[in-house]
């Protein structure tokens, strides 16, 4: 063997002994120092974590029909972390997937973007890391071809989930009470501790609006949580750790399916009328509340909408449908939410504050046409003079002049327009008394205030406005004196008189207030809790639309009791004395055409009409009741924005939900014995989840 | 060079005597060190397809009872090489190699199959099949040694028409395989061409030249997109495994992880969880290490890259202590295919090597690299029977 070959074999060695060394090398420092790593690494490849979700409490009724339930559906998600892993960012899938659900892909990629600043819906709000609902209506043919070409269709995903349904018993929607469920957002995530993102499309839901809301905690329970072996194909081969959802409670309202149909109904019915007696009606709301409890039986608002569409996804029609101003705004629940001057209806807390002032219950008063307030004329409702009445009498016909006197004398005594340090202003008083002006505390989110106007609220109006208005006095308003010369002028003179001394608490201020015009706004629920306390001796009932919490199997969580309220600081003779003075209302006074023919020797209802002027806007009609009025049960308001006089248009609504909760007039009772149900509904196992 | 030939040509009546004598001439620990190669190899191509066989409702132990009958007929074949005269080789060598490269055509033609993306089984029926790029690497090394191992008179190592005559006949199976693809085979040719012609004596030009010849083909590859998608992937794969974790990097995650979690000692041979769960695909050929490195540990790898230490060890001394030059290539031929192969081979799970599809010399599971192996080592036997005899 010559040299070369033989130092070149020894090069050879050299070589695979270091590439040998190099193998050992690295197997260490796999094997060894590396160790614990790929072993975490291998246990989670081999496990799977699978969470199972928690089915959702439904929401019940009285008697125990489901206002909200749970129907099995087969949902289609998208996986937007998938598909931004492909070539194309998933567009070939999405082609692919809108085939197979008969939709287009325009329609599914606006479905699957991510909600941001510009970006119009439809879009994706909840996380970008969440299956994204794309269908939950999909036949199971479909969802089976999705599912078995999964290499067509990677990061979508067809799964059988619970989704919401509204099975509208007796006709009762209730949709702004029971509000909706949208994906949870970062923020709710932040703020709310325990609640986590299971990464499950239909978990990942919480309660956006409504009882859904309020209730989120009790309705949602616990997701289970599986973790199970699995091979490289993804079978299951094992469970290493299994624990059971705990499914959310059902939750029981004492809204009553019956009720509500019936005040939805009403309401529907109130607004196609006045409508057709050339009034806009663009709104409208309706409360039946148990004057006892504050709990409440029925909640209706117009316009409404259906809620399952929020289900699955939301197009960009429905959306613009739901939020639109055109189509009156249904997320809003006029019950609790809108606010409205009170009229009339108002004059309960009037005559309160007058007799507590020291106007003589029993006295006798003159109602004339108009009534001079300072400088200024106010009138009677359409002018029309009644005489010399009592107190009694001036509820009945609704005499506006004697409660303008009161307002006036009371305004005067009080300073002026040079108040007294600390001025009495006994309506205002009474008016906060009776709960206006402040929220109820009714167990539904967004609750509004309504509105008191007072002295300190004029300077704060005043100080906010006093720049347009005192430039509207020195420039007048020539863009409107083009088409209305009389309106300019008027608005001319009104900027001038609040640009100088708008920050007054003026004599007209006053009088408004007394009859609830104005810049008066109460809710239709603060007017309902208001004749509840009128009704029931002078307690201001806290409003309760849950009743309590029931477990899947009927046992008891929790009942919801609602807190007591405080008490009208009014003499029960005085109160006894408006019951009766409402009560002839609907006998002979305002509503009695209202109510010609009701049956009211079986159910006495005592009530108020109230035709609320707004300024460049046609009258809100009112009507606030109690019924019986001997031993009075329920109080029931309704209201139609823009919808005329109260006698007219609310009051014949109001007579429409009496005569369904008693059966009356030939319909079915929707009340046993003219009473809810005492106790709670006897629940099953499997309440209200549809098959 | 002078050396004493032994005479085994078989002549006289004390054939089987001198045969049996021979036998204890053997290189007992390059025996040794290859059957415990195959006994570990046993054992984890069981551990690799008991459970999967297993699922798939076929005979568990189906996979095990086709290897040991693979490495029965291995050993026959290299027994039987053992005992030839390796010079005679010569006169069938030509044979062999044109038998390899009509093999490699065929496999081109409709009648070849593809495996894994790689087009270089022939199906002969009967559930076997037959890599003629296997047996390729046989022709090839003893081919080259014909070549390359007669200098002419005077001259230290091969001249330049031996050097390209050389080139030329590895190209052609070469190109061959090339075209199947299988990069991996490819790549043991060039490994077994560069080692062998070093080791002739060739110039160091010669060398340098090939070196950065394959340098700037690598570089045209590249540029000029000659590579298959998926082999790109691989080599992309390589370098990052969790860009593409799903797809063409899964195999060396997943070879990593199952590696990586065997730890010291392992997990124990037959209870590797991700062995078990499938996680590794082709794991009872190309991937077989993964089970080692799992189910036997750090230990357990270790010892397999000892013994093939030891081989390539006693290969390489074979090499050294050969009769001629003839015998010194053809060790040094197979020391070179065995060494790269096994480097490419573990290193790729190891996630130092890209992916390719080469088995594990002695290890894996697979007829025709098996008995290809096993020829291989057989050569090695037949020349050491026949070295030069101051040891």
């Amino acid at each position: 063997m010559n040299s070369r070959t033989h130092f070149r074999l020894v090069v050879l060695y050299v070589l695979v002994a270091a590439l040998l060394l190099v193998l050992m090398g690295r197997l260490w420092t796999m094997q060894v120092l590396d160790g614990r790593h790929y072993r975490q690494v291998a246990a989670d490849n081999r496990t799977r974590d699978i969470v199972v979700p928690a089915v959702r409490g439904v929401i019940l009724d009285d008697q125990g029909r489901p206002l909200v339930r749970n129907r099995t559906a087969l949902v289609v998600s998208v996986d937007r972390t998938t598909l931004s892993r492909q070539k194309d960012e998933g567009a070939g899938v999405l082609n692919r997937l809108a085939k197979v659900l008969g939709t287009s892909y325009d329609a599914l990629a606006k479905k699957t973007r991510l909600c941001g600043p510009g970006i119009k819906r439809p879009c994706w709000p909840g996380s970008p890391y969440q299956p994204i609902p794309v269908d939950d209506r999909v036949d199971p043919k479909r969802a089976l071809q999705i599912m078995e070409r999964q290499e067509e269709f990677p990061g979508v995903s067809a799964a059988v989930q619970a989704v919401r349904e509204y099975p509208r018993p007796e006709g009762a929607g209730a949709a702004q009470a029971l509000g909706y469920l949208q994906p949870i957002t970062q923020e709710e995530l932040d703020k709310r501790k325990g609640l986590k993102v299971t990464g499950y499309s239909g978990v990942d839901l919480i309660g956006r609006d409504g009882l859904e809301a309020v209730y989120d905690a009790d309705l949602r329970g616990e997701p289970g949580f599986r973790k199970v072996l699995v091979d490289s194909q993804g079978r299951v081969t094992g469970t290493a750790q299994d624990k059971a959802p705990v499914p959310g409670g059902n939750l029981v309202t004492s809204l009553d399916a019956g009720v509500q149909g019936a005040a939805e109904k009403a309401l529907d019915n109130a607004v196609q009328n006045a409508r057709r007696q050339g009034h806009k009606a663009d709104a409208a709301a309706a409360v039946v509340m148990d004057v006892q409890t504050g709990r409440l039986v029925a909640m209706a608002s117009y316009p409404t909408y259906d809620p399952s569409i929020w289900t699955g996804g939301i197009s960009q029609d429905e959306y613009d449908a739901l939020l639109g101003k055109k189509k009156g705004e249904p997320l809003i629940s006029r019950v609790s939410q809108g606010q409205f001057a009170p009229g009339s209806t108002f004059k309960v807390s009037s005559v309160a504050a007058a007799v507590k002032d020291g106007y003589d219950l029993h006295g006798t008063y003159s109602c004339p046409g108009s009534y001079n307030v300072g400088s200024r004329a106010f009138r009677n409702f359409e002018g029309q003079a009644h005489g010399d009445m009592s107190l009694h009498q001036a509820l009945v016909v609704s005499c506006d002049t004697i409660f303008y006197k009161f307002a006036y004398e009371e305004w005067l005594r009080d300073g002026a327009t040079k108040p007294k340090k600390h001025p009495s202003d006994p309506m205002v008083e009474m008016a906060r008394r009776f709960g206006f002006g402040t929220r109820t505390g009714v167990d539904l989110p967004g609750e509004t205030t309504g509105r008191i106007p007072d002295r300190g609220w004029k300077r704060s109006y005043w100080n906010a406005t006093k720049k347009a208005d005192c430039k509207g006095a020195k420039d007048g308003y020539p863009e409107v004196a083009k088409t209305d010369p009389s309106r300019a002028a008027y608005l001319k003179a009104v900027a001038a008189e609040n640009c100088a001394e708008g920050y007054m608490w003026r004599a007209g201020d006053a009088a408004n207030l007394s009859v609830g015009q104005g810049d008066v706004l109460v809710t239709p629920l603060q007017l309902a809790r208001a004749y509840a306390a009128v009704a029931n001796g002078g307690r201001l009932v806290v409003p309760r639309v849950a009743r309590a919490v029931v477990r899947p199997d009927g046992s008891l969580v929790r009942e919801i009791d609602p807190p007591a309220g405080p008490k009208l600081p009014v003499d029960p003779k005085v109160l006894k004395y408006i019951r009766g003075g409402l009560a002839g209302v609907t006998k002979s006074g305002t509503a009695a055409g209202a109510f010609s023919g009701f049956d009211l020797k079986k159910v006495p209802v005592a009530g108020k009409t109230g035709t609320a002027e707004v300024y460049g806007k046609d009258d809100s009609s009112w009507f606030a009741s109690f019924a019986p009025v001997d031993k009075p049960r329920f109080a029931v308001i309704a209201m139609v924005s823009q919808g005329g006089t109260g006698a007219s248009t609310a009051a014949p609504a109001v007579r429409e939900i009496y005569e369904a909760m008693y059966g009356l007039n030939g319909k079915k009772p929707a009340l046993k014995d003219g009473r809810t149900p005492a106790g709670l509904p006897k629940l099953g196992g499997d309440t209200g989840t549809a098959p | 060079m002078t050396a004493r030939v032994p005479s085994l040509g078989g002549y006289g009546e004390n054939v089987w005597q001198r045969r049996l004598a021979s036998l204890k001439r053997l290189d007992w620990v390059l025996v040794l060190s290859v059957v415990a190669l195959s006994v570990v190899g046993t054992l984890l191509v069981r551990a690799a397809t008991f459970q999967v066989l297993l699922d798939q409702g076929k005979d568990p132990e189906g996979f095990l009872k086709r290897h040991i009958l693979n490495l029965v007929i291995g050993f026959a074949l290299g027994g039987l090489v053992t005992v030839l005269d390796y010079r005679l080789l010569r006169a069938y060598v030509p044979i062999l190699y044109a038998l390899a490269c009509v093999g490699l055509l065929i496999v081109l033609t409709p009648l070849g199959s593809t495996i894994n993306g790689s087009h270089s089984w022939i199906v002969i029926g009967g559930g076997f099949q037959l890599q003629p790029s296997e047996f390729a690497k046989v022709g090839l090394v003893v081919l080259l040694a014909m070549i390359l191992g007669e200098p002419r008179d005077g001259e230290v190592g091969p001249g330049r028409r031996d050097v390209l005559l050389a080139l030329a006949l590895a190209g052609v199976p070469a190109a061959l395989i090339m075209l199947q693809p299988d990069l991996g085979t490819t790549l043991v040719f060039a490994a077994v061409v560069l080692g062998m012609l070093a080791v002739s004596g060739a110039k160091k030009r010669w060398l340098a030249g090939l070196v950065g010849g394959a340098v700037l083909l690598g570089f045209a590859v590249w540029f000029f997109g000659l590579l298959k998608p998926y082999q790109l992937d691989r080599f992309t794969a390589f370098m990052d495994p969790s860009a593409d974790p799903r797809g063409a990097g899964y195999n060396a995650q997943q070879a990593r992880i199952a590696i990586g979690s065997g730890g010291v000692f392992g997990k124990g041979l037959f209870h590797g969880e991700q062995t078990g769960g499938h996680f590794v695909p082709e794991q009872q050929t190309d991937f077989i290490f993964t089970v080692a490195g799992e189910e036997l540990g750090f230990v357990g790898g270790a010892v397999i890259v000892v013994l093939l230490g030891v081989a390539m060890w006693r290969g390489l001394r074979i090499a050294t202590q050969a009769a001629d030059l003839f015998g010194t290539l053809v060790a040094t031929g197979v020391v070179c295919w065995l060494a790269f192969q096994s480097f490419e081979n573990i290193g790729m799970t190891l996630g130092i090597m890209p992916i390719t599809g080469l088995p594990l010399p002695f290890v894996s599971y697979g007829g025709s690299a098996t008995f290809a192996n096993m020829i291989a080592f057989g050569l090695l036997q037949a020349v050491h029977l026949r070295r030069r005899p101051f040891d």
